[in-house]
């Protein structure tokens, strides 16, 4: 069953069209990965999917709903969680603060403090410290755990490999079939052609706001998305 | 004995101010407005006060029941109709409109209440005081005072940080954009803030009836003592901010021991030279 679909999705910051029409969808508790250079227009999308960025309300389908245009706090209380570009964890927060906050949402699923810890042992030990004060890594784990916390039917991750050494990327990664595991459908947006396509079965390249090329990860071209991902 | 009681009264002028600085020093720190018309909002509490005392004759502290919850709504009401609106724009907008609603707040009191100054009257407890040490005496009104802001700002900091509410407004001081991410409503959180400032102003604004004289214009000082309160005790810092209230409280006492025309005066001075020593506060947030 398709969970999110999106139909001719454009998108604007002010004057500046960021997005040209782009059609994906994605069924339940599958993975697909954005992959794209700098400036393609990768995070715009996952920000109009989350309802950071403002679009028309027909462009997107969520669970048989039109979600285009409504504020982040209805998105997520809808089920479609996101792990910012950055991971945006709050300085001011601990570690278990920050994840208690993710639960604000109130939705009721599998995922609560203890499995997060379970995914993510390292936070346990950690827990009242202050987030910013944990590695990257351990950050990153924080910011997946804390959309986790809101027991999503959709994750969007934000280029959660980005600073972070390629151990732990693999660490990170590692964690995401697990979510899966629980019925979760993921988005990822990931710069490293290799990594989106070892992840996730489907595949989706953006080049200049435009989808450039779509498939199955196992019988691509690796040449034409190589080129593709460069517009070349 | 002297220098004691001119600290001791200081300190206890200072826990008001801390009240006056508190709800301020909230709605700043979760969505970085700067409310210029706290002041007259800690005034039009008072007003409503004497109001109530005047109508109905409930003694003068009783009317906390009926002003607390009325500034409240009015603070929750404000904020979703007018305030949210300014955000999001830049500093300005919101300064203009407070500064707005500043001027409006002070010449409707002035309308309705005329300029006369009033007072609240406690009767006996004005007078009444405790006998610490021979020579030394504090007034129960001011250590009553002293006690409310104390236990207000207690209540505020568990309320703060060991509620979910307080988390997502510690949050939203930090990135409201991520905030809205894990499903809180911004408009409705800030407008919540603002219910809260709004309560402490009104516990302010008739503790403060009952000390001393107030008229329509009385808010921009405390505006100003306010202000000072809070850069003393460093930003985001609530005990700090009852410590900069006492600071300016008792630097005031000090200066009006020494000459009663320095009384004001010295709490400017004490807040400019801490300023110059230590530019983020005594007790600034190390994140």
């Amino acid at each position: 069953m398709t969970l999110l679909q999106t139909c001719g999705l454009t998108a604007h910051y002010g004057d500046f069209q960021a997005l040209f029409g782009i059609d994906l969808a994605i069924g339940d508790g599958e993975a697909l990965a954005l992959v794209g250079a700098n400036g393609a227009g990768k995070s715009t999308l996952l920000r109009a999917l989350c309802g950071q960025l403002a679009v028309a309300p027909g462009q997107i389908r969520f669970d048989g709903r039109e979600i285009g245009g409504l504020a982040p706090d209805k998105v997520v209380r809808l089920g479609l969680a996101m792990v910012p570009e950055g991971r945006r964890l709050f300085p001011s927060l601990t570690v278990e603060e920050n994840l208690r906050l993710g639960a604000y949402a109130g939705r009721a699923g599998p995922w609560d403090l203890e499995r997060v810890f379970g995914l993510f042992p390292v936070l346990r030990e950690r827990r009242r410290v202050a987030a910013t004060a944990l590695s990257g890594g351990q950050q990153q784990m924080v910011a997946i755990g804390r959309a986790l916390m809101s027991n999503p039917r959709l994750l969007l991750c934000d280029e959660i490999s980005l600073g972070l050494a390629p151990v732990v990327v693999k660490d990170v990664y590692a964690a995401l079939p697990k979510v899966m595991a629980e019925g979760t459908a993921v988005v990822v947006v990931e710069q490293d052609i290799g990594q989106a396509l070892r992840f996730a079965r489907q595949y989706v390249c953006l080049c200049e706001g435009r989808v450039v090329m779509a498939g199955d990860s196992a019988t691509v071209d690796r040449d034409a998305l190589r080129q593709a991902y460069f517009g070349v | 004995m002297d220098w004691i009681n001119t600290l001791v009264e200081g300190v206890l002028a200072g826990a008001l101010y801390a009240l006056f600085a508190a709800g301020l020093s909230l709605v700043f720190g979760v969505m970085r407005l700067v409310n210029l018309a706290h002041g007259d909002f800690i005034v039009l509490a008072a007003y409503f006060a004497y109001a109530l005392v005047a109508a109905l004759g409930l003694p003068p502290l009783l009317t906390l029941m009926l002003v607390v919850p009325l500034m409240a709504g009015l603070g929750y009401v404000l904020q979703r109709g007018l305030l949210n609106r300014t955000l999001g724009q830049g500093i300005l907008s919101p300064l203009l409109v407070t500064f707005g609603l500043s001027i409006i707040l002070q010449n409707g009191m002035m309308q309705v209440f005329s300029a006369n100054t009033r007072r609240l009257h406690l009767g006996s407890l004005e007078v009444a005081s405790l006998h610490v040490l021979p020579g030394l005496s504090v007034g129960w009104y001011p250590l009553l005072v002293l006690v409310v802001a104390v236990a207000l700002i207690g209540l505020m900091q568990m309320l703060l940080f060991r509620t979910r509410l307080g988390a997502a407004l510690r949050a939203s001081s930090d990135d409201i954009e991520t905030v809205r991410l894990m499903g809180v409503d911004s408009r409705h959180l800030f407008a919540v803030a603002t219910g809260l400032a709004m309560a402490i102003a009104a516990v302010a604004g008739v503790l403060m009836a009952a000390k001393t004289n107030f008229d329509p214009m009385a808010g921009p000082s405390r505006l100003i003592y306010a202000f000072e309160a809070v850069i003393i005790g460093g930003m985001g810092s609530l005990w700090g901010t009852l410590i900069g209230g006492m600071v300016v409280g008792i630097a005031q006492a000090v200066g009006g021991a020494i000459n009663p025309g320095w009384q004001i005066l010295a709490g400017h001075l004490a807040f400019l030279a801490i300023l110059v020593a230590a530019p983020r506060g005594l007790f600034p947030r190390t994140v």
